[in-house]
């Protein structure tokens, strides 16, 4: 298969992954989208003419008006295609076509930290402030991952190495969110250092809230980094001991080249595509623990937003953010599969 | 991989520190959850979410064993069901004394105390409670009569610390204390020295005096509750649960939701992956298509959508999360079984016509084996961690006091920075461990069947 061919194909498989995302997501909420949707009609119908006295005087009787009014909402029904039922196929597929084109529509009960309903602006608000914690965390902790990994690679067996090991399987084992749950504890209760919230009390357009923005964002970094980095550095040291046992590794130690320089050189360099690959799908899963993590810290990002959609049932900012997870999610995964493709070309056989 | 035989992992398991680790825990949280089975009712769990159930209970105690630790000992929790009960009568005057004996050894004043009793009578009898204190003061504390009947009766009362009769009766024998009474609560002038407000050691009898004319009334429950700040092994929770059962319940439940999903999915994706990679061609095409589709859903945000809009009950959660759990395990189990297809014993059982059926199952699902029971311990962490993370959010069963659940309480009333530890600590503890005692067992399972990662 050649290159263009395996790039079409996941291109392709992404594509219809989202569909079916979106078509599974609709299925679920449809009907009870369907109902707001109604009502909506039939409340903006309704307050159109309370606020025109004119049109209720014109009526001698009461049914005639509830007539009238009835009438009034069936053709708006219609101009709205709601008159079908809401999992006719053209419903549906009017739906997914303004999904697509990021049209989700106004929110229900949720806003915008400048009061603006329309779920694409609550998303868009949202959206930088968690790729701005959640990358940060991920760049860091694979940072300190590669380092430490490549240390514990370097002296198997000895402390630093066991410790590592030991500290990745057991950070692993906690959830993120309970150490978060701890840290508040530590930090905002025991010793007051961090705030319990971590959402700026002071309005977006003051000057100053970078700043306290990234006060906040402290707490909730170090807990990310603290539970991630272990499996990292376990990760990454396992590939180059894998590396090290390889015949090219053996033939340099052979003929005399330092421990220290094939570790660093040779054997991290030829480590480097599965861990490019994890890096590019971890920064996407780290997008999805985000909803509970940030529910825990209270950070005004997606997962929160999420979260507080969910309470509130707000359906329209739930397919929203569903959609926008997705598509981070399988952009990442489609750039983890063509690195992983670009570097080792047995993928691409399909062998 | 397949050069070991099962007695051989077997030996080298038990050479393991981290494998026999791995076994002791979980064989811990097993008994535990047997423990939780015989000793706590089905019915007590039942009503986690019934606040009448817990009602004598105190709010947020700290954990008993605390006061260990402590120099000055902070007041238990005590509820008293079993009073020394005296009758004696006086021509048609019948006197019903329960009394209750109370040992203080604490440096601090109680909350509250409580006195609840139901009794079934006719007429209107009085009812006197006073306590005697250990230096043999006696003080009254209230005396009143219960409403009138001419028939037979049923009545329940309370009678609380902070009823105001008591706080008036008290001021009257003010005489006998040196210091005021200024903005003292009830039990802080009952449980207190004389000469200065601080508390006083010792036993107590607290008695109740009930007078009836004629017919003895029936006393159905009396019950004396002494309020505390410690409570339980585990402590209680801001709707006064008794932590500990909780915590017992927790354990089969966490262990019942992460073996069921990880065996589920393990067997699942198994046979999905061998029978693909058996099949190869346009079949395995399709089925790894179809997996590559489920592999990039994402996972979180749809296990919310469906609890939220299908039920949330904890066993069709159980199936959502095995929905998910597959894909990994089938990805493997395919590779796998290309390999093994291509052995010589398997084109010669091809060969001689066995059915297709047959060589799956006979020849190369026997082959995978320790793989599969590496990943069923590997996986169990996630499930269980997956379904705290949900009932954490509120999505969780909420007639199941799950873990999850217990923190997800905690976080609502806002337990971390109220400094409310034993209420965070272990239901986390309790995951962590659980977590790790699989993922010690898999690793140890893993080292031995991958004998490149041992070193």
């Amino acid at each position: 298969m050649s290159m263009k061919k395996y790039i079409l194909t996941r291109i392709f498989t992404m594509f219809l992954v989202l569909m079916i995302t979106l078509l599974i997501t609709i299925l679920l909420v449809g009907s009870n989208m369907d109902t707001i949707l109604k009502q909506g009609v039939v409340f903006q119908v309704r307050s159109e003419i309370t606020e025109n006295p004119a049109i209720a005087e014109s009526f001698s009787s009461v049914e005639e008006f509830e007539m009238f009014v009835q009438d009034q909402i069936d053709q708006r029904n219609k101009v709205l295609g709601l008159d079908e039922p809401w999992f006719s196929p053209q419903r549906i597929g009017v739906t997914m076509y303004k999904i697509l084109l990021l049209d989700f529509g106004h929110a229900t009960f949720l806003t915008s930290d400048e009061g603006s309903s329309n779920v694409k602006d609550i998303i868009f608000e949202k959206l930088p402030r968690t790729i701005l914690l959640f990358t940060t965390a991920t760049i860091i902790i694979s940072i300190i991952g590669i380092f430490i990994g490549a240390i514990s690679a370097n002296r198997i067996g000895s402390f630093i190495d066991r410790a590592t090991s030991s500290f990745a399987v057991i950070s692993s084992s906690f959830p993120v969110w309970w150490i978060g749950m701890l840290m508040i504890f530590l930090f905002s209760f025991t010793w007051q250092i961090f705030p319990a919230r971590a959402t700026p009390d002071i309005p977006s357009s003051d000057p100053s809230y970078i700043g306290s923005l990234l006060y906040h964002m402290t707490l909730p970094l170090i807990t990310i980094v603290m539970i991630g980095f272990g499996s990292w550095a376990y990760l990454v040291r396992n590939f180059m001991v894998g590396i090290m046992q390889e015949d090219f590794i053996m033939a340099k130690k052979t003929i005399g080249i330092k421990q220290k320089k094939i570790i660093y050189s040779h054997a991290l360099k030829n480590a480097a595509p599965p861990i490019v690959t994890i890096l590019a799908l971890s920064l996407s899963g780290s997008l999805g623990g985000a909803i509970i993590t940030e529910a825990v810290f209270d950070w005004p990002g997606m997962g929160r937003l999420y979260f507080e959609a969910i309470t509130v049932m707000d359906l329209p900012v739930i397919i929203g953010a569903t959609y926008i997870l997705t598509v981070f999610f399988l952009i990442s995964i489609f750039i983890a599969d063509l690195l992983y493709g670009y570097f080792d070309p047995r993928v691409r056989t399909g062998a | 991989m397949s050069s070991i035989s099962p007695q051989e992992i077997k030996q080298e398991f038990f050479k393991s520190k981290m494998g026999i680790t791995g076994i002791i825990i979980l064989s811990t949280l097993i008994a535990i959850s047997i423990i939780a089975i015989i000793t706590i009712p089905i019915e007590t769990f039942q009503e986690w979410n019934n606040p009448e159930n817990w009602i004598l209970y105190p709010k947020v105690a700290v954990p008993i064993w605390v006061n260990y630790f402590m120099f000055d000992k902070i007041p238990e929790h005590r509820i008293y069901e079993n009073p020394n009960v005296q009758i004696s009568s006086n021509k048609e005057l019948i006197l019903t004394s329960h009394q209750f004996g109370v040992n203080f050894e604490y440096d601090e004043f109680p909350n509250d105390f409580i006195y609840i009793f139901s009794s079934k009578y006719e007429n209107s009898p009085l009812i006197e409670m006073s306590v005697t204190r250990p230096d043999g003061i006696k003080l009254d504390l209230i005396s009143m009569s219960l409403p009138h009947s001419n028939s037979e009766i049923k009545h329940n009362e309370r009678i609380f610390s902070t009823d105001k009769s008591i706080r008036k009766n008290l001021s009257l024998q003010s005489e006998k204390f040196s210091f005021s009474f200024d903005r003292l609560a009830s039990e802080d002038i009952i449980f207190s020295q004389l000469e200065k407000n601080e508390p006083l050691k010792g036993n107590y009898i607290f008695s109740i005096d009930t007078f009836s004319i004629d017919n003895q009334p029936k006393i159905l429950e009396s019950k004396l509750i002494i309020g505390g700040k410690v409570f339980g092994v585990m402590g209680t929770d801001e709707l006064r649960r008794d932590l500990a059962i909780g915590l017992l319940w927790g354990t089969p439940l966490a262990l019942f939701i992460g073996l069921v999903v990880s065996i589920a999915s393990v067997v699942a994706g198994l046979l999905y992956g061998v029978y693909a990679g058996f099949k190869g061609k346009k079949t395995d095409e399709v089925m790894m298509r179809f997996n590559d589709v489920i592999y990039a859903l994402p996972a979180l945000p749809f296990l919310i959508i469906l609890s939220v809009t299908i039920s949330n009950s904890i066993f069709v959660l159980v199936g959502f999360l095995m929905v998910f759990g597959w894909v990994g395990i089938a990805k493997v189990a395919r590779s796998m079984s290309l390999q093994i297809k291509t052995r010589g014993y398997v084109d010669a059982a091809n060969m001689m016509g066995q059915k297709e059926s047959k060589i799956v199952l006979k020849h190369i699902l026997p082959q995978l084996l320790p793989y599969a029971f590496a990943s069923i311990a590997i996986s169990v962490p996630a499930a269980i961690t997956t379904e705290a993370g949900l009932s954490f959010l509120g999505l969780g069963d909420p007639s199941f006091p799950t873990w999850g659940q217990i923190l997800h309480d905690a976080n609502t009333f806002g337990a971390s920075s109220r400094g409310l530890w034993w209420w965070i600590m272990p239901p986390g503890i309790m995951i962590a461990v659980t977590g790790l005692a699989f993922v010690f067992i898999g690793n140890a399972l893993d080292s031995i069947i991958n004998p490149k990662l041992k070193r």
